[in-house]
């Protein structure tokens, strides 16, 4: 019964829920459509797909939904099946081999959708801008509605940027 | 067929209906807090449905009308187990169905409509997970049978308004060798059937690991809310089902208003604390390797046996 000792003794270590942020663009982005919450409030499933990041932000995003962010208390969950999700979350700049699939992926959600890209990579290359394999960035491939900027984004503007899509 | 009665399997509806989406959200949330989580409370399932509702439904191309119909055939066949089972009232008008029998059939007809639609999708992981479930439900299903025929033994009934009747008058029963070890073996084959840990982990992301996810990836919108709310009231079936044969106590056992109102509280009580011990046993567990999943629902069906042994021998 270590287990039930262990989570005995670590109690709870989500961190304090932040206030709601207000709508759209919560992490500062320029040029981004505003992200109403409309049809997904309160429950928004994320797909992610690494369109050919280095797995920085995929850290991010593994730690924005572990115990200490827990961003599944925002209504957010990450699922298995594109056909299940409501938003894409995108990371790293579009490789030529990631270009196809992601177009399938954007296909396969069911309306209505949203694109979150992820990173200095998914809104332009960041340091990969310019190489041989680099298609583009995510918004020359599919419509991209929410951008979180950094190089990796902090877990806390993950949320931040994701919370505008849930109003939770 | 009396207006009390009707009325009284539109409570019963209702209760699963509206209850099973909570009952998965007080899970999710017992494991959340266990984790340090602060978790996304129990309504969060509700409001997916919502949602989900509220989204197109995408058929893949090439997929048939099983690929259509098998949320509605689980839907339906779950339904059916809502409105006639004994969960909180003995006194239903639809008494005479609600047989062993018809129980476990109408549960294998939502698995069968739900493997089919997964092989219609014709996708790698579809087919996989549907042989699975398919293995595991075939394993399953005569340990609850089983089961059921150690507890119906003493009764000589197989319907299950008489077993809780029988139990609620004698109580003693309830600690005898058959119910005791009926108990053991439902316990193992319900969390088989609802796909919980051990056997299947209904929160993986991993397709190679996944059992019932597996067979619905591919439905979207209002057929995955379809999906998903008879998946929460077959888990909810199976846990009431489990605490009226073993624990009957608190089921109305006739239509008056009070007591109706009393067995749904004492019936969502119940459920509830068996879903949070669920959970929590959950939480020191890890998925077992598909290939000993056999052996611990051989296990299960050894305990059946031997309860129906005890029922005729040491009765
Ligand atoms: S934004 Fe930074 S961390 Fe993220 S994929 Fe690009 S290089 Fe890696």
């Amino acid at each position: 019964m270590s287990v039930l000792g262990k989570i005995i003794r670590t109690g709870r270590v989500a961190e304090p829920a932040l206030p709601v942020p207000p709508v759209a663009g919560a992490a500062g982005a320029a040029g981004v459509r505003p992200a109403a919450p409309g049809p997904l409030a309160g429950s928004v499933q994320l797909r992610h797909i690494d369109a050919g990041s280095c797995n920085g932000c995929e850290l991010e995003i593994g730690s924005a939904f572990g115990p200490v962010y827990d961003a599944e208390r925002y209504g957010l969950r990450l699922v298995a099946s594109p056909r299940h999700a409501d938003a894409l979350l995108v990371t790293g700049p579009v490789t030529r081999n990631m270009a196809d699939p992601l177009r399938a992926v954007f296909d396969a959600t069911p309306n209505p959708k949203r694109v979150v890209a992820v990173g200095d990579c998914a809104m332009n290359c960041g340091v990969f801008a310019g190489g041989h394999g680099v298609e583009g960035a995510v918004g020359d491939i599919v419509p991209v509605d929410v951008e979180i900027p950094g190089c990796p984004p902090t877990p806390e503007a993950l949320i931040a940027a994701l919370r505008g899509l849930t109003g939770r | 067929m009396t207006a009390a009665g009707v009325v009284g399997v539109l409570v019963q509806l209702a209760v699963v209906v509206g209850g099973a989406p909570l009952l998965v959200g007080l899970m999710r949330q017992v494991r959340a807090v266990l984790e340090g989580r602060a978790g996304a409370g129990i309504g969060q399932p509700w409001r997916d449905l919502r949602k989900l509702l509220k989204k197109e439904a995408i058929r893949p191309e090439g997929t048939s009308w099983v690929f259509t119909s098998g949320p509605l055939v689980l839907f339906a066949s779950t339904l059916v187990i809502a409105a006639v089972a004994p969960f909180v009232s003995t006194a239903s008008p639809l008494d005479g169905v609600a047989d062993l029998f018809a129980m476990v059939s109408l549960l294998l007809l939502g698995t069968v409509a739900l493997t089919l639609a997964g092989l219609d999708t014709g996708t790698a992981f579809g087919g996989m997970g549907s042989s699975r479930e398919v293995t595991i439900a075939a394993l399953a299903e005569p340990t609850i049978l089983l089961a059921g025929f150690a507890l119906s033994a003493r009764v000589g009934s197989s319907n299950l308004a008489d077993i809780v009747a029988g139990t609620l008058a004698a109580p003693a029963q309830v600690l005898s060798p058959a119910t005791l070890l009926a108990a053991v073996a439902f316990a193992v084959v319900v969390i088989a059937e609802a796909g919980r840990l051990p056997v299947d982990n209904p929160a993986t992301h991993l397709e190679l690991t996944m059992i019932h996810e597996a067979m619905i990836l591919e439905y979207a919108g209002r057929d995955l809310a379809v999906v998903e709310l008879a998946s929460a009231m077959r888990l909810t079936v199976l846990l009431g089902l489990s605490v009226n044969l073993f624990v009957p106590w608190g089921v109305a056992t006739s239509s008056a208003p009070l007591a109706l109102l009393g067995a749904t509280a004492v019936f969502a009580l119940k459920v509830g604390l068996l879903g949070a011990v669920l959970a929590t046993f959950e939480v020191f567990i890890a998925k077992w390797r598909l290939f000993r999943v056999p052996e611990l629902l051989a296990g299960s069906f050894l305990f059946g046996l031997l309860a129906v042994s005890a029922s005729f021998f040491l009765a």
